[in-house]
């Protein structure tokens, strides 16, 4: 997931400030905002920060030949948003320049290299390099200087005519504030709609959808997991059952009974899922070193890992229940 | 109140209408502490339901059932607190926990709840002749060995009443158990019942009774 909105979670703000009335599912790429509204947020209390910030998908070719699409952050260099290249310079020195997410490395680029925007012809230089994976909709985040990118946004390549109003509009005002800054009473002075940065994700192209998906798919996984994890342990029982017996007849308590089959079932859970979780992060490990994006957390694979745990008490829970009914009569040689 | 076990004129049927058939037919037993007593007789003879009715494992028809003085007509949670407390089971020799070594097997009836005054199954495995098979599980132990490891199992609680069923093994090795349960019955003084059927328990048993179509029979004075 992270592929699709890395380069807005490492945003420094807390919220955007969109275009009033934007439909959210295409704030990025429809919203369009008077730069004045910049000045506006400025001024709310509780507002630490306030910057343009633009936005746009491009298509490029790089000298090298490489075609790449890009998501390009229009910046003010200066300002809270201009990000430190972990190589190269800093926006700004180079009014062309581009800061590429380190991500692009793969893809061909290098530092130094020119890419050419498809149709406008625009040129830009690769002068830095950012640090770790900046993406937007799965695509390498570039960021440029806030000018260069209100061209761009217009489509004046070079020598064309740039349309008087071209630099006074941005995509969204970019705001730092504290948690009680009153975001409704900014929007109503300033004339925007505000989302929170995590609200934002549901903005970049197809977000939503996929984490509807992948969490469609996670339920399933859980809820087949434990549906396994019952059938297994349904088959245990059944297996144990003459053993079952022979405890009940000398006089273990159903309690014992369930407590001991409980107790293995936790055993086998807990053993079997760190096994799997070992396997897992070793193949992913594996996959985070080829260009597929892959990323492990480790707080995700703790809440999966506890979540099997539990899922698959339960399964077992309904599957150990069996041994209540195993009649310690079947111990006696006749019966078995 | 009489020690050791009383069944007192118990039936038990198995199944409904035309199906029934009785099980156990107006049957009688006293086994006092200190008597070990052979139940004979031909299979479907209904020996394994005396079993399972002097041991609580089931509830006759009609009739009582009493250990010690205290009737097993209670719930089958109270039938199974006597069980742990009174009664040691010896099945047949494939009854052993796979998973436990046979010093565990002899531990594990301690675990269901607290027993007071219990047997040291060190010293039990010993008395068995077992102790230098303490870590084996039951796939690395003999027939025989898996049966020493299943009295030692049923004496570790220190029963009053000793049910054993069916200690089918080569003759020899019959012989060697019969004696064993034996000498534990006349020297911690617990009454014991073995079901069996074959004939050949007669040299150590105080008393043999044999049983035919759920009817019991003294048959003859045991062998000294």
């Amino acid at each position: 997931m992270d592929d699709g909105v890395s380069g807005l979670q490492k945003l420094p703000v807390t919220s955007l400030a969109f275009e009033d009335g934007v439909a959210t599912d295409a704030a990025f790429s429809r919203s369009v905002v008077d730069l004045d509204a910049v000045d506006s947020w400025a001024g709310r209390d509780g507002v630490t920060d306030a910057a343009p910030f633009g936005s746009t998908l491009v298509n490029a070719t790089s000298d090298g030949g490489t075609e790449v699409d890009l998501a390009l952050f229009g910046v003010e260099p200066g300002s809270f948003l201009d990000p430190l290249p972990a190589q190269g310079a800093r926006l700004g020195s180079d009014p062309r320049g581009v800061l590429v997410s380190a991500t692009a490395l793969d893809a061909g680029f290098r530092l130094g290299d020119t890419i050419t925007l498809d149709r406008i012809g625009t040129e830009l230089t690769v002068v830095g390099v950012l640090d770790g994976q900046h993406t937007y909709g799965h695509v390498d985040v570039g960021y440029v200087p806030l000018s260069t990118w209100q061209e761009i946004r217009v489509g004046a390549g070079p020598g064309a005519q740039v349309p008087p109003r071209a630099h006074d509009e941005i995509t969204a005002v970019a705001v730092r504030a504290d948690a009680a800054t009153d975001l409704a009473a900014g929007d109503e002075a300033a004339g925007t709609t505000s989302l929170t940065l995590e609200e934002s994700f549901g903005a970049s192209p197809g977000y939503t959808a996929e984490t509807a998906t992948l969490s469609m798919i996670q339920v399933f996984l859980y809820a087949i997991s434990a549906l396994v994890v019952g059938a297994f342990f349904t088959v245990l029982v059944i297996q144990r059952k003459p053993e079952i017996a022979v405890l009940r007849a000398m006089g273990a308590s159903t309690r014992y009974v369930l407590r001991d089959s409980l107790l293995q079932s936790l055993v086998l859970l807990v053993v079997s899922t760190a096994v799997g979780v070992g396997v897992g992060v070793a193949a992913g490990a594996a996959l985070s070193a080829t260009p597929m994006p892959f990323a492990l957390d480790a707080v995700a694979i703790g809440v999966a890992a506890l979540l099997l745990v539990l899922l698959g008490m339960v399964g077992s829970a309904v599957a150990v229940l069996r041994v209540t009914k195993v009649d310690p009569l079947t111990a006696l040689g006749g019966n078995r | 109140m009489s020690t050791g076990l009383v069944v007192d004129q118990v039936t038990l049927r198995h199944g409904d209408g035309e199906d029934e058939t009785v099980a156990l037919d107006r049957v009688s037993l006293h086994v006092p502490r200190g008597e070990i007593v052979a139940v004979v007789g031909p299979s479907g003879a209904g020996k394994s339901s005396l079993l399972a009715v002097a041991g609580g494992l089931t509830v006759p028809d009609e009739g009582r059932v009493v250990i010690d003085g205290v009737d097993l007509a209670g719930s089958e949670r109270e039938r199974a607190r006597i069980r742990r407390e009174r009664i040691g089971y010896v099945f047949q020799s494939n009854n052993l926990i796979p998973a436990l070594t046979a010093l565990d097997q002899i531990r594990l009836p301690l675990t269901f709840a607290r027993i007071e005054d219990p047997r040291d199954p060190r010293e039990l495995l010993a008395e068995v002749g077992m102790e230098h098979r303490a870590d084996r599980r039951p796939h690395q132990l003999s027939g025989g060995e898996r049966q020493r490891i299943g009295i030692a199992r049923a004496l570790v609680t220190r029963p009053g009443m000793l049910l054993v069923d069916e200690p089918t093994a080569a003759l020899d090795r019959r012989r060697e158990v019969l004696g064993l349960l034996a000498r534990e019955t006349h020297r911690y003084g617990m009454g014991t019942v073995v079901v069996t059927h074959d004939h050949d328990v007669l040299g150590h048993c105080d008393r043999v009774l044999e049983m035919v179509d759920g009817g019991l029979t003294e048959q003859q004075p045991a062998l000294a």
